[in-house]
């Protein structure tokens, strides 16, 4: 579903403050695989997210999403194929807006708009059925704007609407870091119910090793925009947050210092 | 259109505000509005009505799309001049209504495409546009002003059959009014149906990405729709109605003048904030209510604060015709400090 080949990402080439962000990134995905990526700041986990978005086009290297090369799409048209999710839950939806009418773009996500419609009944039935399962109270409250909803509810929604036009690869950059960890845990259910009951191919971006271990199949940890340890399988059921402490020692010979990873 | 979380004991303290705040408005202009004769009344809600597209025009630009936008200083003039040189051409006047909207539009449609291809600030790219539609409106009229006193307009096919049914009706007095009240009436279709238009693009899918684009533009790229677009699009059918009223303008005070859209954006604000901070519309269709009444409210507080009459020692003070802007200007800065109390609680 995602093949990255020999992803490099230079900020700045030649320059005092050059960047080499990312240093020959191979990644495949396979569809409705959930993979975790952790990694000190730095590390070059949002740039990698955002080469695959279509933020900026690598400096070189190759991205295919379903077997299309997308490199050299910019971020709108590839918008139909990507769901993101950011940290800050203001930024994923439309305050001044309903939930109803939140839902409604995202349903159309990629499709022509039609001088039509809009928010329909039958369109609010569908929403009702759709948020209900959620256990937020929202179904109750499609017509409140979103400004009025909490960040957890705000998180929730943007998550739904990453995921309501079943895109081929969700990203998800932190979603929970700026929640409370009792949402934070809600949150993460409902993630990993929506990804499971679709199917869909999704990568998360996490400072919590232990979340990082216990969601999804696959983990992934980054250091100086390398890959340095992908973990699967038996191997990652049996990893510890100590084991990948130590592991990052043994393959970089010096000591993981990120404080928010360690504390985190 | 913002409200807090406590909302039930908002509304109780804000309706109370706005009972307060339009009793304060009676108090201090109330006299002069009951000295003001009834033509006058009826001139200033006709002039409101037919101003009443720019107040449109402004809330779909400024709140809806957060693009400010000063166009309309040019596209006002520019129907204006569009319809009086079709009408002294000989042109059926009604064909004025829908050139003047794609004139305006047309404006729009370059404001935006500067603001975004160029990625020139909104208000300087605007400001270039009604630079150049000056002489774009010289050049259109071929002169500075043309009047249309004479000519026909959108008035004339009713003209005379309103004014025999008013005598009929009401006696020779009713007559005076004839003018008055036709514009009004002919006005206030013409707004309604607009509203309705409006208010049902809104609802559409086209209508909520215009709305989303102005509200979170990142957001609704990241859904694959192009913003750029979005506000070429609602540029053109705001300038459209300002285009619209300056036609309808034009045709009611009888001239088209090419300076006559200066300081149009302060009419505007005027309106949609005097609107908001009466009415706190909390969807579209609301909110374009109350600015059409916002315009209406305004005219009719220019209209008695021109017959107000300030006692001095030595005579007294009257305001005259070119006190109007500076009382224009107060009103909105009393409004927007009124609004801005209301938020802070």
């Amino acid at each position: 579903m995602l093949q990255l080949t020999n992803v490099h990402q230079i900020f700045h080439p030649g320059e005092v403050n050059e960047v080499r962000a990312l240093r020959g990134i191979d990644l495949h995905l396979t569809t409705g695989q959930f993979v975790t990526v952790i990694g000190s700041n730095g590390a070059g986990k949002s740039t990698l997210f955002n080469v695959i978005a279509g933020v900026y086009p690598p400096s070189q290297g190759q991205v295919m999403i379903d077997g299309i090369a997308v490199t050299t799409w910019p971020e709108h048209k590839r918008a139909g194929l990507i769901g993101r999710v950011f940290q800050d839950p203001l930024l994923g939806t439309a305050a001044s807006m309903t939930i109803a009418q939140n839902l409604t773009l995202a349903m159309l996500r990629s499709q022509p708009l039609r001088w039509r419609g809009g928010v329909t009944q039958e369109r609010i039935r569908f929403f009702r059925e759709l948020v209900e399962p959620l256990g937020l109270g929202l179904e109750k409250r499609l017509e409140t704007r979103v400004a009025l909803l909490s960040g957890g509810q705000r998180q929730a929604l943007t998550l739904l609407m990453a995921t309501l036009a079943r895109p081929k690869i969700v990203l998800l950059d932190e979603h929970v870091a700026a929640l409370d960890p009792a949402t934070a845990a809600k949150i993460l259910t409902l993630t990993n119910q929506f990804i499971a009951v679709q199917g869909l191919t999704a990568l998360m971006i996490t400072h919590n090793m232990q979340q990082a271990l216990t969601f999804g199949d696959r983990t992934l940890m980054m250091d100086g925009g390398q890959i340095i340890l992908d973990l699967a399988g038996d191997e990652r059921q049996q990893m510890t947050v100590q084991g990948l402490i130590d592991r990052f020692s043994q393959v970089r010979q010096s000591a993981l210092l990120d404080d928010k990873l360690l504390l985190g | 259109m913002s409200q807090n979380k406590g909302e039930p004991k908002q509304k109780q303290t804000g309706w109370l505000r706005v009972l307060l705040a339009i009793g304060l408005v009676l108090l201090v202009i109330g006299p002069s509005l009951l000295r003001l004769a009834v033509n006058v009344w009826l001139g200033a809600i006709a002039t409101g009505l037919g101003f009443a597209f720019v107040a449109l025009g402004v809330y779909l630009s400024f709140r809806v799309l957060n693009f400010p936008d000063l166009t309309i200083d040019g596209s006002f003039p520019l129907g204006a001049a569009l319809a009086a040189t079709l009408i002294t051409a000989g042109v059926n006047p009604y064909w004025t209504l829908p050139i003047s909207f794609v004139g305006g539009a047309v404006a729009g449609v370059a404001t935006a495409l500067i603001a975004t291809r160029l990625r020139i600030h909104s208000l300087l790219a605007s400001i270039l546009v009604t630079t150049g539609l000056i002489s774009i409106n010289l050049r259109i009229m071929g002169r500075s002003n043309i009047p249309l006193l004479n000519t026909d307009t959108i008035f004339t096919p009713f003209a005379d059959s309103f004014r025999q049914a008013l005598v009929a009706g009401g006696g020779d007095g009713m007559a005076r009014l004839a003018g008055n009240l036709l514009a009004l009436l002919l006005f206030g279709l013409l707004v309604l149906g607009m509203k309705w238009l409006l208010d049902w693009v809104m609802r559409t899918e086209m209508g909520l990405a215009l709305h989303a684009t102005g509200d979170n533009p990142q957001m609704v790229r990241a859904l694959g729709i192009n913003t750029d677009g979005m506000i070429v699009l609602g540029l053109a059918i705001s300038n459209g109605l300002v285009g619209l009223a300056g036609a309808v303008v034009a045709q009611y005070q009888g001239f088209a003048d090419v300076n006559m859209g200066l300081g149009l954006i302060i009419a505007g604000l005027a309106a949609v904030i005097l609107g908001e901070t009466f009415f706190r519309p909390t969807h579209f269709a609301a909110a374009s209510t109350a600015v059409i009444a916002g315009m209406v409210l305004y005219r009719i507080a220019i209209a008695a604060a021109l017959t107000i009459s300030i006692p001095l020692p030595n005579g007294s003070l009257t305001l005259a015709a070119q006190d109007v802007k500076l009382a224009t200007a107060l009103l909105v800065l009393v409004a927007l400090w009124f609004s801005h109390a209301q938020k802070k609680k």
